[in-house]
């Protein structure tokens, strides 16, 4: 392993480069860039979940005071496009207009006022007259399925852009699927099979600034988006479409953003916005409210898993069946690609030989799918890792060695990376690091696993218990998605950085920069970090699948490298030495003898304004041909309230194998954030639909994130491994750690009650009907 | 539109403003420039818009701007100064809890309202004070050990 204890900036917790302006409220987000002569954008969304608009009068509207422009079906582009924000072409149909005669959920768009002030807006969008023709909606998996079900894209316009299934006509957005052995027949070989259903909930990311964009007009005619976005650059080519124009004539500008959690892996506002500015001339901004984020932005999608695996009693794991159906929603942009990795980052974590995977994405007449964090493993974990413990209580095992005796480890490989690619066969591979191992040892001594108590020994009212669950995710999009960074000397020695990488709060600026300076011998505040802008910086596929420390960084690391090599080419004719004889060291160019050495920013004024000048630069660009999964052991200890089925968390302990972690206090805090999500997520948060479609909670406190009362004692552990292929060792770490909170929490609660849960959220009534059905 | 004028003293310097009648006290600060003051749910569920009135932690949100009247407010423009950052700010940065930064201006606020009040306050009264700012990115992990380094720089009189 390679060390990373001679590190001077890898692997230390440098200041984050943004936190003291952030923390200053320094004007730094959309909403604080906006001009203050913008228009403001009121939508008139749908009130039905499905229905057809007959008719649309817009013309009183129009003449409302304040109004500059209505847009709605009649007066836009109508060219099908797909919103999710992933590589090109997209492995998603192209089911979306930017207005449509149809509406498909309660909340799609209708029609767009544009005015001087949003309660202009507003009252305009009151005076549009919609004549709907009402369709019978879809909001289940089965009705979905059911032959002869409404369709919900009828459409003939729609089409998926590269060969993958599509069959709206049966409201099948896309289907996946694998086998390895032969299932049936390991289901025969166990002692033991089990056949179970789990059900997931709708949930939604709720990053603390909604979504907002604003777009205005350069004076060369240009259109220059603001957006709170992750992916500027998939941005920028989808808007293009949807408004027919050459991708050139747009500009995208990433500033910092309030959080994301992958709800903003997604075009959703900027198209109106860029048409609204370009029928008006002025800048356009639309942020939506709180009820608007939760009913009309993405979401997490609800999927039913139907799990079967086959035991012996000697503890190896016979068979694994997984048949899973992804709600999409009304839109399917990422439905492939969640589902796809509801297997792909979950199948490989055990030794299984027979194997069966069938997945559908469906469309529903209910709020739309989108990327978040965790993106089909979080769903699917809650079912396995809870069977997991299923298995081993029946075989008579400690969960903990159950797992242990079955988990993948280093130099294996597994059908599923090959099986289940995105849109085309994924990446075969063979595991490097993984400190599985020593996360769960870790993990367990904290949380005090030997003292863990088998359910009947308990007693009383309040009952604790200890849950466990392990996970792996991925480190990128393996050759699919790149990303590239750009890196300049200035006179003083100092360097920018440009990345269209895109920082959403992650702290990936901090860290790009800490690769870079790793590389360069120098430290991370010489570097002037710019992330990210279409016009400025090179491309990046934006920030999704755990990719940017691994893909981009090892951009950046190369790039760095180049500038190093171009550094001592100079150092050298100025030493009169030969490159071979030469290092860099604390932003120097020295002789490895140490006798001799010339600062960076003396070889920078000389190249810059002395002798042979050039600029001291270079641009890289980095594909993986591996997505290496981190690992995590993460362990709970609960309360529950047998009489109310009230579950308090008392303690939660992640391990974590995220290769080096680049900026230990920036793992550390992506992986807390990720875990009182998954708390929340298993705790409390779910959408609740009105039988017409319509969200019912929508506000925080009707859909109810955590706050710091609930927070329970988090503790991280970060366990090193060295994963030779990522920069400087490094894997991803923001996204596994969202993966426990169902699993572990649910274990836990078994270990205290009795009682399983197989539907998320555990809500008190839930608990406590499976604690009553456990007493049958 | 009816326009009205009311003072109230900002950050220290008695300020006028002409509002609408309607207005909250959020659009107030930020129409004049005082953009710290963030928003995530213009319903006081969120805490990002918290500013202090009178010593304690309000949504300016729901404040209405009239109500500001002849108080005394205090935003996140008004801690700290050039060089270095009020210690509530210092804290936050050096234990990692500044993540997105969105909640950040309206957890300062919060916090120095409580601190203001309760120079070393217990779990429970951290707990009670904080409760209403909600943080999506950290968990709220490094958001109470920053909390407790304040209040332990506290006890030891000031002195890190
Ligand atoms: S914006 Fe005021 S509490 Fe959320
Ligand atoms: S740091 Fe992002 S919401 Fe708190």
């Amino acid at each position: 392993m390679t060390s990373v204890d001679k590190m001077k900036v890898v692997h230390h917790s440098v200041r984050k480069v943004d936190a003291e302006a952030l923390s200053r409220g320094k004007h730094l987000f959309t909403g604080d860039l906006t001009p203050a002569d913008a228009l403001h954008i009121k939508m008139l969304w749908s009130p039905h979940a499905h229905a057809r608009i007959k008719s649309i009068d817009v013309r009183a509207a129009e003449k409302m005071p304040g109004v500059r422009c209505v847009l709605y079906h009649g007066n836009v582009p109508k060219i099908p496009h797909c919103t999710a924000g992933q590589g090109y072409p997209e492995p998603s149909p192209y089911d979306t207009l930017m207005f449509d005669t149809k509406v498909r959920y309660v909340g799609d768009r209708v029609a767009a006022v544009v005015a001087e002030t949003p309660e202009q807006a507003l009252d305009a969008v009151g005076a549009i007259k919609v004549d709907y023709e009402v369709l019978k909606p879809v909001f289940d998996y089965d009705e979905a399925l059911r032959d002869g079900a409404p369709i919900i894209h009828d459409e003939k316009e729609s089409y998926v852009p590269i060969p993958i299934p599509y069959e709206p006509q049966k409201n099948i957005v896309a289907k996946i699927g694998m086998e390895a052995g032969d299932f049936a027949k390991g289901m025969k070989e166990a002692d033991f099979t089990f056949d179970q259903v789990f059900e997931t909930p709708y949930a939604q990311h709720c990053p603390i600034e909604g979504y907002i964009s604003w777009a205005q007009l350069n004076p060369y005619g240009r259109i220059v988006i603001t957006t709170s976005t992750q992916v500027p650059f998939h941005t920028r080519r989808i808007v293009a479409r949807a408004l027919d124009v050459p991708v050139q004539k747009i500009r995208v500008i990433k500033p910092r953003i309030g959080g994301g959690f992958g709800c903003k892996q997604e075009m959703l506002l900027e198209d109106v916005v860029a048409l609204a500015a370009l029928r008006t001339g002025r800048p356009v901004l639309w942020a939506l409210t709180r009820a608007e984020v939760f009913r009309s932005g993405r979401t997490r999608h609800p999927m039913r898993i139907r799990v079967r695996y086959g035991v012996k009693k000697n503890g190896d794991i016979t068979a694994i069946g997984l048949d899973l159906i992804n709600n999409t929603g009304a839109y399917g942009g990422h439905g492939l690609t969640v589902m796809s990795c509801a297997g792909s980052k979950v199948l490989p974590l055990y030794h299984v030989n027979n194997i069966h995977f069938d997945a559908k994405s469906i469309y529903t007449n209910l709020p739309v799918g989108g990327a978040y964090r965790g993106f089909g493993a979080t769903q699917a974990y809650f079912a396995v890792e809870s069977m997991i413990d299923v298995m081993a209580d029946k075989i008579g095992m400690d969960p903990l060695a159950f797992r242990k005796r079955n988990h993948i480890v280093s130099g294996e490989s597994h059908p599923a990376f090959e099986a289940l690619g995105e849109g085309k066969p994924g990446a075969p591979m063979t595991i490097g690091s993984c400190a599985l191992d020593g996360c769960i040892d870790k993990g367990a001594a904290e949380i005090g696993w030997s003292k863990r108590t088998p359910p009947g020994s308990k007693t009383g009212r309040y009952r604790r218990g200890i849950g466990m669950s392990i996970h792996m995710q991925g480190s990128s999009v393996p050759e699919i998605d790149m990303g590239a960074a750009s890196l300049k000397i200035n006179d003083d020695g100092s360097f920018n950085l440009n990345v269209g990488a895109t920082d959403l709060g992650t702290g990936s600026d901090t860290v790009l920069a800490q690769i870079a300076a790793e590389e360069l011998a120098t430290t991370t505040d010489k570097f002037i970090v710019y992330s990210s802008d279409t016009d400025m910086t090179p491309f990046d596929k934006g920030a999704y699948a755990s990719s940017t420390t691994y893909l981009t960084g090892e951009a950046v690391r190369k790039a760095a490298a180049k500038v190093k090599s171009q550094l001592i080419r100079v150092g050298a004719e100025i030493l009169r030495k030969k490159p071979e004889e030469l290092d860099v060291d604390d932003a120097h160019v020295v002789t490895k003898d140490g006798s001799a050495k010339v600062s960076y920013k003396d070889i920078a004024l000389r190249t810059l304004y002395e002798t042979e000048q050039f600029q001291i630069a270079a641009i890289e660009s980095h594909v993986t041909h591996k997505s290496p999964p981190p690992f995590a052991a993460h362990f709970v200890e609960v309360e529950v309230d047998m009489e109310t089925g009230k579950v308090r968390v008392i303690k939660y302990v992640a391990a974590v194998d995220c290769g080096t972690a680049i900026n230990p206090q920036l793992s550390e805090g992506q992986t807390e954030g990720a875990v009182l999500n998954g708390i929340s997520y298993a705790l409390t948060e779910e959408y609740r639909f009105d039988g017409m479609g319509k969200m019912m909670n929508a506000s925080f406190t009707g859909y109810n994130i955590l706050t710091m009362r609930d927070k329970p004692e988090i503790k991280t552990i970060l366990v090193p491994s060295y994963e030779e292929t990522g920069p400087f060792g490094a894997k991803s770490v923001s996204e596994i750690s969202i993966n426990g909170g169902m699993p572990a929490i649910a274990n836990a609660i078994y270990n205290a009650t009795g009682a399983r849960v197989y539907r998320a959220p555990f809500t008190q009534e839930r608990v406590w009907r499976a604690i009553q059905e456990s007493k049958k | 539109m009816n326009k009205k004028t009311i003072s109230f003293t900002l950050n220290g310097e008695s300020r006028e403003f002409d509002i609408d009648p309607n207005e909250r006290l959020l659009g107030l600060l930020r129409r004049n420039g005082f953009k710290g003051t963030k928003y995530g749910c213009l319903e006081g569920t969120c805490g990002a818009c918290t500013v202090i009135m009178d010593g304690k932690a309000v949504d300016s949100c729901l404040v209405f701007a009239f109500q500001a009247h002849g108080r005394n407010v205090v935003t996140i423009e008004g801690l700290g100064d050039a060089g270095t950052p009020h210690e509530i700010q210092q804290a936050l940065i050096e234990e990692g809890a500044v993540q997105c930064g969105y909640c950040t201006p309206g957890m300062v606020l919060s916090a120095k309202a409580m601190f203001d009040e309760t120079p070393t306050p217990d779990d429970e009264t951290i707990r009670l004070h904080m409760d209403g700012n909600l943080c999506r990115c950290t968990g709220y992990e490094k958001i109470w050990s920053a909390m407790k380094k304040v209040s332990a720089k506290h006890e030891r009189g000031g002195k890190r």
